[in-house]
């Protein structure tokens, strides 16, 4: 019962306040959603420590969804560890933001569609981590999807917001449809889609084939494939990714909430949440370890040079996902759950500094327009700082814990591409390191690049945007150091059953006994990094742009985001337009509408034309009609009795 | 029977009463001049509404008098009730008319009651010349009704126009009359029936031809197509309250005698007839359809209407069943409200400087005369044959009847029309709530206009809550010419 009110109370205080939003006022709005989201944290916290206790799966039936034919699907909630540690970061990761966006948003027209959305959002997120079979997963899924529409374009009077709405909804279209079709294929393998039978019937399955087109296919490994492009589109790896980046478009709360901590983190919950398919499927993996390490990479290049404060943040999110799914690739669930996890606090602190930074600055969010800032904003200096340190990855952070166990893990498995994703990854580290601290000195530090009248006003956020920070904060420092035993420790018996790792992949033991050197490279390469940002932008800040000359097509290459989008625009979006307007103009205009609906009406008034037209006014042309008229009855009846 | 003795008169007493009161109001309006032209409409209304109380008080069921001639039915009864309903409706929305256009003339409402008898004759028609005899009664006063107004270009010519073609229709009845009586040697109808439903017994071709020519006449009265030429130009040049009489009374008495001959005396005969009438049916409802779109006058475009839904109504006769029979009186009942209430609303449409015919003077009623502005909505939706309203009712029972019938050509022909049609109705609802308003009409609206209007107005909307009364009196009126 606990488990069906954490749930259900966001979706209770999204409705009150989405519904009647104008009669409780925005300050009733504030209060029903953030209490409701603070109750359900504090919930799902007593739950944790619950189901940690009991050790096995919980489940709370709600209702029966579907039952049509061999298909049934039930509402019911599955509570294991793995659940505990996402509802615990989901709500409570939520509930800081609620209480941060009362400050945020103070001055926006909307604030209850924004609070209901948010907890509409919320409940979406909780129900997709408490799925007990595929179609609940996948209604959270598309919930959240929906929820993240509607909050990227909520200043729905912005041309850019809407266009980046849209964007992420198409682009995870495709991941999604890959998904629907995995959950199909789920259905025609093992005859149902709640967990338990499908991850009873794996092993059974493995090494299976069909047959698709005449190709022979092997069971597992399409259907995980189809679900893991469900995960790239929802968690934006590479190729998928276009969608997060342009997402900043909403206001800053949602990119801390949806973009960072939690709906981009349901590809990587989803695919542990899947490891006993997973497991069953060795090309998945590695192809799943690949992507992950690839786009860990591929971001933190573009990271390098944006300029937008928030898409440095959103490129740093796009490749840290790429570090939880290259963990996971290497059957390191464990490792890639305990990054979900400390990424959600010190991502979110990033995401919820700058939106104060942004919020101090009059909305400006190029980093170019900043800079000496820290006397003005200390707390939000402060806790820029300690978030930087946690992505980082340096020692007592929470990150240093999590990217480290994934780097050795990376190091130690057998996996055969294993040690594309370790060097990858400290090649990420080094770069994670370097935009962060150029983030932190363009911002900061510095002479100010505003104008005098912004510096003036900038002032440091009200208690309800500080206090968020201050908790978050304390999360980045100490989440890693108090969960790295529970979650990635050898002795652990947290997981119990909610993780399947099979033997021979087995590789957290291995990982904690790799050398020395793999355990000291990435605080080595994170300290490079740091002080290669410090030297370019603080001792001798003529050097990024020498750079940049000096390398003008790299330069171009990575400010222009590896040319995905003009590639998507050149491959993608310009056929699918003409195609589109092909079949408007032409099947909808000339076919449909031209027989259709215009048509008929062109015809009636053609047709009206002459029927007015035969009354000419003339006796005689009346006269004439009615003897025709008799004439035609005649001779049909002359020509009909056959005279 | 003795030929010397007085035949019985006591059936004829409605008609004979009317005869009498046209009489008499004549000798009133002779004496007293121009003067008494409104009390004579007092009083024909008054006459009128005796005829109709004697109607009621007739004998029940079938009675037939004057050697054969006359036939007194509940068919009957019931077609002559709307018919004078019509009639007293029309003298009603004529009040105020005749007297700011300056047509006080005492001759109006003796001109109408004469027509009335005329009606009345038809519908008893039992016979080849009484049928003929009165419908020319009929007709004579009616010409001289639609070039009431002498000074009026508009007016003669719209006289002239409907005497012509209507004298080359009553020769063309004529000359089936006669083609009949000569390939079966009766005039009556009861004698005709006999004949033709002998097979063989007489040139079927002939007849038939004979019937074609008779049809053509009566069709002439209903304007249906090919014989409906003379409506527009008659309904928009004659003065409009005329117009609203030629489009209730002489309508449902024509239909009356259109049914009364068709299922009577050449009931044998329904297989070869309803093929014509189909064609007419259908030739009716589709140019009444599409003519009327491109109509800038009022009251053109409710000639146009009327066209289309005598096609209708003629739907129901092609049926030949007792159901279409009941279908078509249901239909005449409810055009005979609508229209009314149409023509009340239209002779609303004055101002200052006399009438208004142009569809885009109603632009913005809604603003000006919110009240009839709805009452006129009401009445197009209900023409336009939009559920709940009455016109969808009408529609609907003639529809069913042609479904029974297994003419489904017909049936689906008739729906098309009619979402064709709704086009203009429709239009002018968008004119009246969402164009920019013109002047207000004259106001205030008379008394008498605003009763009729609520009352049609009511009853067009209301139909649907207690249609039982119509229902059953126009099923006993059917199931007395179709056993």
């Amino acid at each position: 019962m606990l488990y069906a009110v954490i749930v259900l109370l966001p979706l209770g205080a999204a409705i009150i306040a989405g519904l009647f939003g104008r009669l409780i006022g925005d300050r009733g709005a504030n209060a029903v959603t953030c209490l409701a989201v603070i109750a359900s944290a504090v919930l799902s916290i007593i739950g944790l420590a619950e189901s940690v206790e009991g050790g096995s799966v919980e489940r709370v039936v709600l209702f029966t969804w579907f039952e049509s034919g061999s298909f049934t699907a039930t509402w019911q909630l599955r509570i294991d560890a793995l659940t505990g540690v996402m509802l615990v970061t989901v709500s409570g990761v939520s509930a800081l933001v609620h209480v941060y966006s009362i400050g945020y948003m103070a001055h926006d027209p909307h604030k209850p569609r924004f609070m209901a959305y948010l907890s509409l959002f919320t409940f979406a997120m909780l129900s997709l981590v408490t799925a007990d079979n595929l179609l609940q997963l996948f209604f959270g899924w598309e919930g959240v999807g929906l929820c993240s529409y509607l909050l990227i374009g909520f200043w729905y009077r912005r041309p850019a917001a809407n266009a980046a709405a849209i964007k992420a909804f198409i682009v995870n279209r495709i991941g999604d449809f890959g998904f629907a079709l995995g959950i199909m294929g789920v259905f025609l393998a093992f005859g149902a889609i709640d967990f338990d039978t499908i991850f009873g019937g794996a092993p059974a399955l493995e090494g299976k084939t069909f047959s698709f087109l005449g190709l022979e296919l092997d069971t597992l490994t399409t259907i995980t494939f189809l679900l893991f492009l469900g995960a790239m589109g929802k968690s934006a790896q590479i190729g998928l990714h276009t969608w997060l980046p342009d997402a900043m478009e909403g206001p800053t709360p949602v990119s801390a909430l949806i973009h960072a901590a939690t709906m981009v983190t349901a590809g990587v919950f989803m695919v542990a949440r899947l490891s006993p398919l997973f497991e069953y499927a060795p090309w998945t993996l590695a192809f799943v370890t690949v992507i992950g390490a690839t786009t860990a990479l591929m971001a933190a290049t573009i990271g390098l040079v944006q300029n937008d404060i928030k898409r440095v943040i959103a490129y740093s999110t796009c490749s840290q996902l790429g570090y939880m799914f290259f963990a996971a690739g290497v059957s390191a669930y464990s490792a890639a759950i305990f990054h979900l996890f400390t990424h959600a606090f010190f991502k979110a602190l990033l995401f919820l500094g700058s939106g104060a930074v942004i919020h101090a600055m009059a909305d400006e969010q190029d980093m170019r327009k900043m800079g000496g800032l820290y006397r003005k904003l200390p707390v939000t200096y402060a806790v820029m700082w300690i978030g930087s340190l946690a992505l980082a990855g340096v020692p007592i952070f929470a990150g240093f814990y999590s990217k480290d166990i994934i780097l050795e893990a990376a190091f130690a498995s057998a996996s055969p591409v294993s040690g594309y994703a370790f060097w990858l990854g400290i090649g990420a580290a080094v770069l994670t390191a370097f935009y962060s601290w150029r983030v932190l000195f363009m911002t900061f530090h510095g002479a100010p690049r505003a104008s005098a009248e912004v510096m003036a006003h900038a002032h440091e956020a009200p208690a309800t945007m500080t206090a968020p920070l201050i908790v978050l904060a304390l999360g980045a420092v100490l989440a890693g150091a108090l969960a790295y035993e529970p979650l990635v420790g050898t002795e652990s018996a947290f997981w119990g059953s909610a993780l399947l790792v099979l033997p021979e992949h087995a590789v957290l033991e291995a990982a904690h006994h790799v050398p020395f050197w793999v355990k000291a490279a990435p605080t080595v390469v994170a300290v490079i990094g740091i002080l290669a940002a410090w030297y370019m932008y603080i001792r001798s800040p003529a050097t990024p742009a020498r750079l940049a000359a000096a390398h003008p097509e790299l330069y171009r290459f990575l400010l222009n985001k590896w040319y995905f989008d003009e590639l998507y625009e050149v491959a993608l979006v310009r056929p699918a337009k003409f195609v589109g307007y092909w079949l408007w103009r032409g099947g909808d205009g000339r076919v449909i509408d031209g027989f259709g609906p215009d048509g008929a009406a062109a015809t009636i008034v053609r047709l009206a034309r002459r029927a007015s037209a035969l009354q000419s006014g003339y006796l005689y042309h009346y006269a004439f009609a009615m003897l025709i008229g008799i004439a035609l009855f005649v001779t049909w009846y002359i020509y009909r009795l056959g005279l | 029977m003795d030929p010397h003795a007085l035949p019985a008169l006591l059936p004829a007493l409605p008609e004979l009463w009317l005869c009498g009161a046209a009489l008499a109001l004549l000798m009133i309006g002779v004496f007293g001049g121009d003067r008494s032209t409104r009390p004579l409409c007092y009083l024909a209304i008054a006459a009128l509404l005796v005829t109709f109380v004697l109607l009621l008080l007739g004998p029940e069921g079938r009675t037939v008098t004057f050697s054969g001639m006359f036939v007194v039915d509940p068919f009957g009864v019931f077609t002559k009730g709307l018919v004078l309903i019509g009639a007293m409706l029309a003298i009603v929305l004529s009040l105020g008319y005749i007297r700011h256009e300056g047509m006080e003339r005492f001759e109006f409402p003796v001109l109408i009651v004469l027509a009335t008898v005329g009606m009345l004759l038809m519908i008893s028609a039992n016979d080849l010349i009484a049928l003929y005899l009165g419908l020319e009664m009929q007709s004579l006063a009616l010409y001289v009704i639609a070039a009431f107004r002498r000074d009026s270009l508009r007016s003669t010519e719209a006289g002239l126009k409907y005497f012509v073609l209507g004298a080359l229709a009553s020769g063309m009845l004529l000359y089936g009359a006669s083609l009949v009586y000569g390939f079966t040697g009766t005039t009556s109808f009861e004698d005709i029936a006999r004949a033709v439903s002998v097979p063989g017994a007489t040139d079927a071709l002939g007849t038939l031809v004979g019937l074609v020519f008779i049809l053509a006449g009566l069709a002439f009265k209903v304007s249906a197509v090919p014989f409906h030429m003379w409506t527009p130009d008659v309904y928009e040049g004659a003065p409009t309250p005329v117009t609203a009489l030629f489009a209730v009374a002489p309508k449902v008495a024509a239909i009356g005698l259109f049914l009364r001959v068709m299922l009577e005396p050449f009931a044998a005969l329904a297989g070869d007839w309803q093929q014509v009438i189909v064609v007419i049916s259908i030739a009716s409802m589709v140019l009444g359809a599409l003519a009327a779109i491109r109509q800038t006058s009022i009251k053109r475009l409710m000639a146009y209407s009327s066209i289309g839904h005598m096609g209708y109504a003629l739907i129901g006769l092609a049926a030949g069943s007792a159901e279409g029979v009941r279908g078509v009186l249901i239909y005449l009942a409810i055009y005979v409200v609508m229209n009314v209430g149409t023509f009340a609303v239209i002779l609303c449409m004055r101002r200052g400087q006399g009438m208004v015919e142009d569809i885009t003077e109603l632009a913005g009623l809604s603003r000006t005369h919110p009240m009839l502005a709805l009452a006129m909505t009401v009445f197009m939706f209900s023409l336009a044959g939009v559920p709940p309203l009455a016109g969808f009712f009408g529609k609907l029972y003639v529809f069913m009847a042609a479904i029974h019938a297994e003419l489904y050509g017909l049936a689906v022909v008739g729906v098309v029309a009619s979402v064709v049609g709704a086009y203009y109705y429709v239009r002018i609802v968008k004119l009246m709530y969402f164009d920019a308003p013109t002047d207000a009409f004259e106001r205030p609206i008379r008394g008498e206009m605003a009763a009729v209007l609520v009352a049609t107005g009511v009853l067009t909307a209301l139909f649907f809550v207690y249609p039982a009364p119509l229902l059953a009196g126009a099923a006993t009126a059917a199931a007395a010419l179709v056993p």
